[in-house]
């Protein structure tokens, strides 16, 4: 469980991270979503403690992770995958990390094997490709076994299959009751990996939301109808607050109705239907008109009760 | 995914960490790197076959030149010293710094908690292996040039000379701490090389240029002067007495190690 609470980081007139309440509940993957420069990586950084917040507290189960007796068993961690010596191999740079929490050593060839690395952890770590340093990375988060996994952009070049991996692998974490909270900038990553959804933008909390709360949120207005006697069937539909276009020759989209409204008058009056498509939007598109405007939205935190 | 847990009994959840733990990271770190493996031991060898070039050339009687000048046999087995010098402090220097620019420092820093046990961890290893090679090189370089260079004042004292390797190791060893407290304040290679060859080999040399009341008075408190007077055998009276040296020159090891923990422990990672 991650805690962040009116956590502020302000660089001189700059504010980084601006007053963000919002707690990542065990259990599930949490996506921590925004636009690039939103502010994303600033409150990961003070969750870890490298930055230390100008207002707020950030916390892990409870106490900043610095006061944590081994720090790596309780969060481990993913900021970015390129921190890593290039000459050292992946073996030699995780026995370093296990070593200082005690970790043993038996534990670095498990996790290599976890993340696919089990064949190339004997080499230096500079020829990998940018997907088996994420792999590396994830390997380093895993590390101490810990309560909590916390990674910043895993799935940066990774391909489609690493994807898939990466998105199973945080799926069995959150399934073992662990808590699980990953950054992205693309809503398309995360809209399958994660139950739950951090948005934020320009350092501020725009929803806190579950991903089917989201899917509600994208449900769309329109509906889009073809029918064999479609000019009758729009003269039969029209009405006040009902709104019309016709998109092609034979095609119109109908706002203000439901679809089953539009079924049943087209029933009703014997006109066959051909298509009746309620306009769903993507995530995505749910997702970029939240931040677009991030300014106007003020942070609404409703899930920072523990649990 | 049972492969996800870690065994129980292999992974210990209790007990704090310890200083020992983070050195042994440390240690890990600083060997299973070329750059910095390679750089001490070569370091190490070049002091030892260029003090036995040096020794040679100087037994040959036809000599004209700054070597000619030498007459000390420890001294011209040691001439190549001034470079082993800002090898060992650079070598310090990347050793910080080089975590700095790959972003590993703030692995390090999360995982390990109290920042200052960082830095504590990172002296105590490159302090040990520049000891440890310096200790072996110097002694070398010594050794052979005493064998090589059988001039008329080649009897030196066994005493005095193990006091100019100690002192000559110790330098060296503090050299190299100087690079890491650089390193941790400046947070960049190019900035903590430029600093330490500023500072410590250059800038001695721009303060002669500075009136001679001047000069005698702060001279021989800086660093490279304070080292200056731990490695000579006869004494300088423009130095320090050698403990007058020792001390002044431990405390500007320390009061820089310091001065980076304040720094790092002050600022964001």
């Amino acid at each position: 469980m991650i805690e962040v609470a009116n956590l502020t980081k302000r660089y001189g007139s700059f504010t980084a991270v601006d007053d963000l309440t919002f707690a990542v509940q065990p259990g599930i993957v949490t996506g921590f979503l925004g636009p690039n420069g939103s502010g994303k990586s600033t409150t990961m950084r003070m969750i870890l403690g490298l930055d230390a917040p100008t207002a707020g507290t950030a916390t892990v189960g409870g106490r900043a992770l610095s006061r944590h007796d081994r720090p790596l068993t309780s969060l481990g961690f993913l900021l970015d995958a390129g921190a890593v010596h290039p000459t050292r191999s992946a073996f030699d740079h995780l026995r370093a990390l296990a070593v200082t929490n005690g970790i043993p050593t038996s534990r670095v060839d498990e996790v290599l094997e976890i993340v696919g690395l089990g064949e190339v952890g004997r080499r230096r770590s500079g020829g990998f490709s940018l997907g088996m340093g994420q792999r590396l990375g994830i390997a380093a988060a895993l590390l101490g076994d810990p309560e909590v996994v916390m990674l910043d952009e895993p799935v940066n070049g990774l391909d489609p299959e690493g994807i898939l991996w990466i998105r199973h692998l945080l799926q069995d974490l959150a399934r073992d009751g662990r808590t699980v909270f990953v950054s992205s900038h693309l809503m398309s990553e995360m809209e399958l990996m994660a139950e739950h959804f951090v948005i934020i933008g320009q350092g501020r909390l725009i929803e806190d939301i579950s991903v089917d709360e989201l899917r509600v949120m994208a449900a769309g207005e329109k509906t889009h109808v073809r029918a064999d006697r479609l000019d009758d069937l729009v003269g039969l539909l029209r009405a006040d607050g009902v709104d019309i276009v016709s998109d092609d020759r034979e095609t119109v989209s109908v706002s203000g109705l439901d679809p089953g409204d539009i079924g049943a008058v087209a029933r009703d009056n014997g006109i066959a239907l051909t298509a009746l498509v309620p306009e769903q939007r993507s995530l995505e598109d749910v997702f970029m008109s939240l931040t677009a405007d991030a300014v106007q939205y003020h942070g609404a935190p409703n899930k920072v009760a523990a649990g | 995914m049972t492969t996800l847990t870690a065994h129980t009994e292999s992974s210990p959840r209790t007990g704090k960490i310890r200083l020992a733990n983070v050195i042994r990271s440390e240690w890990i770190k600083f060997w299973s790197v070329r750059s910095t493996s390679i750089t001490l031991v070569a370091a190490g060898l070049a002091t030892i076959a260029l003090g036995m070039i040096f020794s040679a050339v100087a037994e040959s009687d036809d000599v004209e030149g700054p070597a000619a000048l030498l007459s000390d046999p420890v001294d011209i087995a040691l001439g190549s010293i001034g470079l082993t010098e800002m090898i060992i402090g650079v070598l310090g220097v990347i050793f910080v710094a080089g975590e700095y620019s790959t972003g590993l420092i703030r692995t390090t820093f999360a995982s390990v908690g109290r920042r200052s046990r960082v830095i504590a961890a990172k002296a105590v290893v490159i302090a040990t292996g520049v000891f440890a090679v310096g200790l072996v090189a110097v002694t070398g370089a010594v050794a052979a040039g005493q064998a090589l260079y059988a001039g008329s004042q080649a009897t030196v004292a066994v005493t005095e000379v193990w006091e100019v390797v100690l002192g000559t190791t110790l330098y060296l060893t503090g050299i190299a701490l100087i690079g890491v407290a650089l390193g941790f304040m400046l947070r960049s290679t190019a900035g903590g090389i430029g600093t330490l060859f500023g500072t410590v080999f250059i800038g001695p040399g721009l303060l002669t240029l500075l009136p001679e009341s001047v000069t005698d008075a702060f001279m021989k408190y800086l660093p490279s002067e304070a080292g200056s007077a731990m490695m000579s055998r006869v004494s300088d009276p423009e130095l320090l007495s050698r403990s007058a040296g020792y001390a002044v020159f431990a405390a500007w090891v320390i009061g820089l190690l310091i001065v980076a923990g304040v720094l790092v422990n002050r600022r964001d990672a």
